[in-house]
């Protein structure tokens, strides 16, 4: 039984994180392209700035990997990210099953998948918004990775607190889920006000091709999440009836 | 929807060994999504070769 979900788990976010490599493919990497082209334009131009001043990352075609290879890593990221994902989510599914959420096993896929949706990339990107390159200073990506992972762990635990509040309101559903939303809400609020911000665009980096490549991004995660909790959902859905007409089989778990 | 199939509760002692594999799919994660070199002491050539996922899937990249 653990051991069919891991596997669903894993086949399922490897097949999603190609979808999602494929939208980010189409419509993330020309705002890619953009932001390079400019970034090597600003480098071209700096003044009296050596090649040494680069010395650290480069896109260009001195780079380590070349851009067509990086686009084919896209592809590599995207589907090893939605194989590591789909795991723990199948793990996580697999422990939450018939404990919280809907009881029917396509809906808790579909609903435990909006939630990670939600807990996992909106709240860290609304705080801390993808960038392309080119924004962004090399010194500070360290810090500014441990930011980005605390605002991830932030929304996990809120999401924790939104669970456990709810089971302890009785009164229904309206009171239930406005004390759910209200404890997610609290210490999410709470991180994006305190935690220091980030702002490392450029002067005069355009503004329309910042928001395309957020959307893109953002694009990119919603349709890992979207196919991923889908297609988990849908391949649930179908295990949970089949034993009603093979039962026999139902003794392995 | 099916009556038949409410979903049966799997015991956490029966999870537990199942758990293992969290961390090492962390480390997948970990090595697709931020990995400049410390850990996979390859460099920067894995930030190179995953670097359009990672600005794309949105973690800060560089």
């Amino acid at each position: 039984m653990i051991r069919t979900l891991l596997v669903r788990g894993l086949l399922l976010g490897l097949l999603a994180g190609f979808a999602a490599g494929g939208f980010a493919f189409l419509f993330g990497e020309p705002h890619v392209d953009s932001a390079i082209a400019l970034e090597e334009a600003a480098a071209a131009h700096a003044p009296a700035a050596g090649p040494a001043e680069e010395a650290g990352h480069d896109h260009g075609e001195d780079a380590a990997v070349s851009r067509p290879v990086q686009k084919a890593g896209l592809f590599l990221a995207t589907g090893l990210y939605g194989l590591a994902v789909g795991g723990v989510f199948a793990l996580v599914y697999a422990g939450l099953r018939g404990r919280v959420g809907p009881r029917s096993d396509g809906g808790l896929a579909l609903a435990a998948a909006a939630t990670a949706f939600g807990a996992v990339i909106l709240v860290p990107f609304l705080k801390y918004p993808a960038n392309p390159p080119a924004v962004g200073d090399p010194e500070t990506i360290n810090g500014r990775t441990v930011l980005y992972v605390v605002m991830v762990l932030v929304g996990l635990a809120a999401v924790a607190i939104a669970v456990a509040t709810a089971r302890h309101v009785h009164s229904g559903p309206w009171p239930r889920w406005t004390a759910a939303v209200a404890a997610f809400l609290v210490p999410v609020v709470a991180a994006w006000l305190l935690l220091p911000a980030v702002d490392e665009v450029p002067e005069g980096f355009p503004a329309g091709l910042l928001w395309e490549f957020r959307l893109a991004s953002l694009g990119t995660q919603l349709v890992f999440w979207a196919a991923f909790g889908a297609l988990f959902g849908w391949v649930s859905d179908r295990a949970a009836r089949r034993p009603a007409f093979a039962a026999p089989a139902l003794s392995r778990s | 929807m099916s009556g038949m199939s409410a979903p049966s509760v799997i015991p956490f002692p029966r999870l537990g060994p199942w758990l293992l594999a969290v961390p090492v799919l962390l480390l997948v994660a970990y090595l697709v999504l931020m990995d400049n070199g410390a850990i996979s002491q390859t460099g920067t050539y894995l930030h190179e070769l995953m670097h359009d996922g990672r600005h794309l899937l949105g973690v800060p990249c560089h």
